[in-house]
């Protein structure tokens, strides 16, 4: 399978990320966001980082580089399309996820391993982890309080298009375990053909037993089978 | 031309930022009953017809300056 990483000025899970597809077998291309032309991918991988400095809005300079055409035109084919993080946030200001990402509820930077729950297990990500089953994985953002508008919330809810919530160890989906604010605990969305999947949290930091645990090494096994 | 943009968040967006200058007012002793915090652009443009210079910078608020999900925004003659 092949995969594409952009990268962008401020872009700093990059590296982590292009490490955990190669290692998962993935044959992987680093694209700089100056390109105008995309190497034939079957993934597309928008990953962590400070894009601009989060300049005016975290991703919206990002959002609007010269390779995200190329991107959309990829997405609108139905390549997969994944957005970790900063990522995330580039595709909500893209307009191929809706919705955004606020600034944490408390107002801090958050950095630690918290809990997420898969909500859907029938997407091309995650069909290698069972329903609701509960995943230890890092988050470290600023700006990762989904919000979005009522219209969009139920079509998420009706559609099955939240990807992850995030739980307590025990799965319960509740006020004090969500840490940042997020609309019903909301960690990641799928849109609507379920292609592309934006999330805050880093699978790719958590494929390596040495360093922190390998809860997300389903994540990109689901995307080879 | 110039215009001034201002952006704040819209009603029943949490500005959490906003909460706190407000709460920090207060403790100082301070009266006021909310804060809501923005952003200011002040932009020059190379257009006489004024129409035409509202129309483009307009534009620029739709499709980068702002975020029409979360933010509202005011353009004014400057």
């Amino acid at each position: 399978m092949k995969s594409s990483v952009i990268v962008f000025p401020g872009s700093n899970c990059d590296r982590d990320i292009a490490v955990a597809l190669e290692k998962m077998q993935f044959k992987n291309q680093m694209v700089w966001h100056k390109e105008t032309r995309l190497p034939k991918s079957d993934l597309i991988v928008l990953p962590g980082g400070f894009s601009y400095g989060d300049y005016l809005r975290s991703g919206a300079i990002a959002g609007k580089s010269l390779i995200i055409d190329e991107v959309i035109k990829a997405a609108n084919d139905g390549c997969l399309i994944l957005g970790i993080c900063n990522g995330f946030q580039i595709l909500t200001e893209t307009g191929l996820l809706k919705g955004t990402l606020l600034r944490n509820k408390n107002l801090k930077f958050i950095n630690q391993d918290i809990q997420i729950k898969v909500e859907n297990n029938e997407t091309k990500f995650t069909n290698k982890y069972k329903k609701n089953q509960v995943l230890k994985i890092n988050i470290a953002h600023n700006e990762g309080n989904f919000f979005t508008d009522e219209r969009h919330l139920q079509d998420l809810n009706k559609n099955n298009l939240i990807a992850f919530k995030y739980c307590d160890y025990k799965g319960n989906v509740n006020e004090q375990s969500n840490p940042n604010g997020s609309l019903e605990n909301i960690a990641g969305i799928y849109n609507s053909k379920k292609n592309i999947l934006g999330m805050m949290p880093h699978p790719e930091r958590m494929v390596d037993e040495l360093i922190s645990n390998t809860d997300g090494v389903n994540l990109f096994s689901s995307l080879l089978n | 031309m110039k215009f001034s943009i201002t952006v704040t968040l819209k009603k029943d967006v949490l500005d959490p930022q906003g909460k706190v200058v407000q709460n920090t007012l207060i403790n100082m002793g301070l009266n006021l009953r909310n804060i809501r915090q923005g952003k200011y652009f002040e932009i020059e443009i190379n257009e006489k017809d004024q129409s035409k210079a509202k129309k483009n910078v307009d534009e620029m608020c739709k499709k980068l300056l702002v975020n029409l999900i979360i933010e509202e925004y005011k353009i004014n003659k400057l």
